[in-house]
């Protein structure tokens, strides 16, 4: 019996929860997979929680075992899970604002997300937010942001530099909070899976992948098989053009324009081709509970391949040109190092935990259809520093393209979509999906109306942006914009 | 009459530095547009900004003393003059005789210190972050720029402009190992000075790793549309200082006539053209360096410059 297993066999099994278990336990069995969280035995895979209980996920990385387990909390108040396991601080903060759930022994209770502008904002959240000090002879603060000269997303970077020489840095997030998880509160679940698509415009496919797995979970119904090898197509193509970007963009910040130039060709032709494919760019609300919205044409398959293929053409110099430049490698090598024990301990996904040694990949570790059925490898790289997630993304890229042809290839013909059964009753459901960036966890539960009674949509970047504090020690100011670019974490998803 | 000639000419040379100085910052983007495949914005679009921002109002800070205010007009009068006094098309000019290269490093660098104090005068975190790294290069390329013009002033006998134009121009010069080190340290001066690619990224919009653009981050209206006149001042002033010392033809001379000054006009602009693509192709080529390696970056102009000195100092031939 796994250790998950035998959490979940402490407590008291909720029946309507699917696919993977979930358990109402007690203060002992909490305290214990908190312990585990921190001796590194799981990985922390979420945390939220809702008016009267608290929910953790935890993953087995070896095995892909998950299992939900669940406080209940009339009092609102549960023990901490950071105080053993700090990636789970911000995430207890951020319930303790959206949720008024108290984490009991938690080192740290500032606010997070709530920054005192909501209506019902908590009274401590209008202070002035309380930085940790970093105290040191000729040491100077340098506050960038929240508005940045480009067009960027919002965030606030608290640096303390001695001259060039990051000594520290601190993060304030929360500016582009929408409230998704309550606007779905009672909503339809077309109605959610839009919400859903618009959490994080880039990842807004996996976002959806996600969140269709975790309705049809609940409901217990199967996508028919053309649908998920669809979704998949969907998933590759967004993967490809927010790599291209990416690639691109790194390069840009280290001022080599050439290589941005070019790869915005490529991720341009992935575009026009999804385009043409699913009618969206970016294949918004292409996907939805029991299928996809729209069957892959002719045409569109055709312009894939099309696109495919220039790829392919294309790709290979422009990875001769980033690895023959020197004075770009100059820039990204060394630079932004993640040591692999953080990268484990957080659990972080996507580019950032395998370039960092963690060798875990959703398609492959959860092998969710149609992943299992394709041949494909999980590129991982030790050396963890900004090189290392450029190299990263070009070898996925490499893999998309060949995930592509396999699609395209041996796509089943059927059905693409079904008609959702009325729930019978409350229940429960988890869907995951790998963006670009990483893991895209949703939960929810529908009621017995088939609306949403509470739905929490967890982005990778939760796990990411505190590796982002880490990495950047040490390096001087001018690199924070590399590192930051070769993190690309999301600021919408995380903060929702 | 010849004064009113000689002054006829000074003046129209002020004023063409200052009319072809924003179209060449339009020509060298318009041709790394081009390089990365975009079709970038008109050679003119320059002009129109400065328009722009002329019409538009003055933000100051709160906290801003006069010196913010003033700044930029120190810094346009002394990165004009300094330009002026660099033989474009004729050399021949009323202020010749005070055409020193020293003069002109002088000038550039009471710019350069005006510039960093207001870009430290308001107190916020990127003034103070462009204008130490500012001040940082600066303490590097003017000491090799001070051994570039002692390298040439041992070989012509003279800091004067014109005088080394001249020379250059003559049969005299021939080939030398010290020159073509001068050149190479003149360029990479240059590049420093003029806050390019892979020092410092003149497009970018992150404010970190800015050095010039974050000294002028406050800045807006009149005050940066002035700043960015000088700024193009100071690139066209150093283009036209490498073309006047190593490629001094087609210069109108002292007497020359009407002809021989349309002549030096034209194959002056050639020579703006030439240095402006020559230079984005270097911007697109490479990436910027760490702001740690620029001193040595920095460092290899001085050694440069050194060695042509010394060069020179052991053999009068080399």
């Amino acid at each position: 019996m796994t250790m998950l297993s035998e959490f979940v066999a402490g407590g008291r099994r909720v029946a309507a929860h699917r696919p993977a278990p979930r358990a109402v336990v007690d203060a002992a069995t909490w305290h214990q997979a908190a312990q585990a969280l921190g001796d590194e035995r799981a990985t922390l895979f979420g945390l939220w929680g809702e008016r009267d209980a608290a929910h953790l996920a935890l993953l087995d990385d070896g095995t892909g075992e998950i299992a939900v387990l669940s406080f209940a909390c009339p009092d609102r108040r549960f023990p901490s899970v950071g105080a053993l396991h700090p990636p789970a601080l911000r995430l207890e903060r951020a319930m303790r604002d959206l949720y008024g759930l108290v984490a009991e022994g938690a080192p740290d209770t500032r606010p997070w997300l709530d920054h005192g502008r909501w209506p019902n904002s908590r009274p401590e959240a209008a202070a002035p937010y309380d930085f940790r000090p970093a105290e040191g002879e000729s040491l100077h603060r340098i506050p960038v942001g929240p508005v940045h000269a480009g067009i960027i997303e919002p965030g606030h970077f608290r640096f303390t530099a001695g001259g060039e020489t990051v000594v520290r840095l601190e993060e304030r997030l929360g500016y582009v909070h929408k409230g998704v998880e309550n606007l779905m509160a009672d909503a339809t679940l077309e109605r959610s899976a839009q919400l859903a698509g618009r959490v994080s415009g880039d990842s807004t496919v996996a976002y959806a992948i996600a969140f269709a797995r975790a309705a049809e979970a609940a409901l217990g119904v199967d996508a028919p098989p053309r649908a998920l090898w669809l979704r998949a197509l969907m998933a590759e193509l967004e993967r490809l053009a927010n790599h291209f970007g990416d690639i691109g963009a790194i390069c840009n910040d280290a001022a080599f324009a050439l290589m941005h130039a070019h790869t915005g060709v490529l991720r341009e032709r992935v575009l026009r081709a999804a385009d043409v494919a699913f009618c969206h760019r970016l294949m918004r609300d292409g996907v939805v509970p029991g299928g996809v919205a729209r069957d892959l044409s002719p045409e569109g398959s055709v312009a894939i391949r099309a696109t495919v293929g220039e790829v392919r053409r294309r790709f290979p110099a422009l990875i001769a040109l980033y690895d023959n430049t020197a004075s770009l490698l100059d820039r990204t090598v060394g630079a932004g190092y993640l040591r692999p024990e953080l990268a484990r301990q957080y659990g972080a996904g996507g580019y950032i935990g395998r370039g960092s040694g963690r060798d875990f990949d959703a398609r492959r570790n959860l092998a969710y259809a149609p992943y299992d059925e394709l041949r494909f490898t999980v590129p991982k790289r030790g050396d963890g520093d900004v090189n290392a997630r450029v190299w990263i993304r070009i070898r996925e890229v490499e893999q998309s393209l060949d995930l592509v042809d396999q699609i395209l290839a041996r796509l089943p013909q059927g059905a693409t979509r079904i008609e959702l059964p009325p729930a019978a009753g409350a229940c429960e459901g988890l869907g995951l999906a790998e963006g670009f960036r990483g893991d895209v966890l949703v939960w929810l539960r529908l009621g017995g109306d088939g609306r949403i009674v509470r739905c929490h949509l967890r982005d990778p970047s939760w796990f990411q942006w505190p590796l982002l504090e880490a990495a950047i020690e040490g390096n001087i100011v001018a690199d924070f914009p590399l590192c930051n670019k070769s993190f690309n974490c999301s600021y919408s998803g995380h903060d929702l | 009459m010849a004064l009113i000639r000689d002054l006829a000419v000074q003046f129209a040379e002020m004023l063409l530095v200052l009319a072809l100085a924003p179209g060449l910052v339009g020509l060298v983007r318009k041709a790394k547009a081009r390089l990365t495949r975009r079709r970038g914005a008109s050679i003119i679009q320059p002009y129109r900004d400065l328009l722009r921002l002329i019409r538009k109002e003055v933000v100051l800070a709160e906290n801003a003393s006069w010196l913010f205010r003033v700044a930029p007009y120190v810094i346009f009068a002394a990165t004009w003059v300094a330009a002026a006094l660099v033989p474009t098309f004729a050399t021949g000019l009323m202020f010749s005789w005070s055409a020193d290269l020293i003069a002109i490093i002088a000038l550039l660098a009471s710019a350069r210190f005006f510039l960093a104090l207001a870009g430290m005068d308001v107190g916020t975190s990127f003034g103070g972050i462009g204008a130490s790294r500012e001040v940082m290069i600066a303490s590097l390329a003017e000491p090799a720029m001070l051994m570039i013009v002692f390298t040439l002033a041992l070989i012509v006998g003279s800091t004067q402009l014109a005088t080394i134009a001249g020379f250059m121009n003559s049969a005299a010069v021939g080939l030398r190992v010290s020159l073509g080190l001068a050149l190479f340290a003149l360029i990479i001066v240059a590049i420093a000075e003029n806050a390019r690619i892979p020092v410092d990224n003149p497009a970018t919009h992150l404010e970190l790793t800015m050095v010039h653009e974050a000294m002028v981050l406050e800045y807006s209206g009149r005050h940066l549309a002035v700043i960015e006149l000088a700024a193009a001042l100071k690139l066209l002033l150093y283009v036209s200082l490498i073309a006047c010392i190593f490629a001094p033809w087609g210069l109108a001379g002292p007497e020359a006539g009407l002809a021989a000054a349309l002549i030096g006009v034209l194959t002056y602009v050639a020579k703006l053209a030439v240095g402006g693509v020559l230079l984005a192709v270097f911007e697109t080529a490479i990436a910027k360096m760490r702001v740690f390696r620029v001193p040595q970056f920095i460092g290899a102009a001085l050694m440069l410059g050194l060695l042509a000195t010394l060069l020179r100092f052991f053999s009068g031939s080399l």
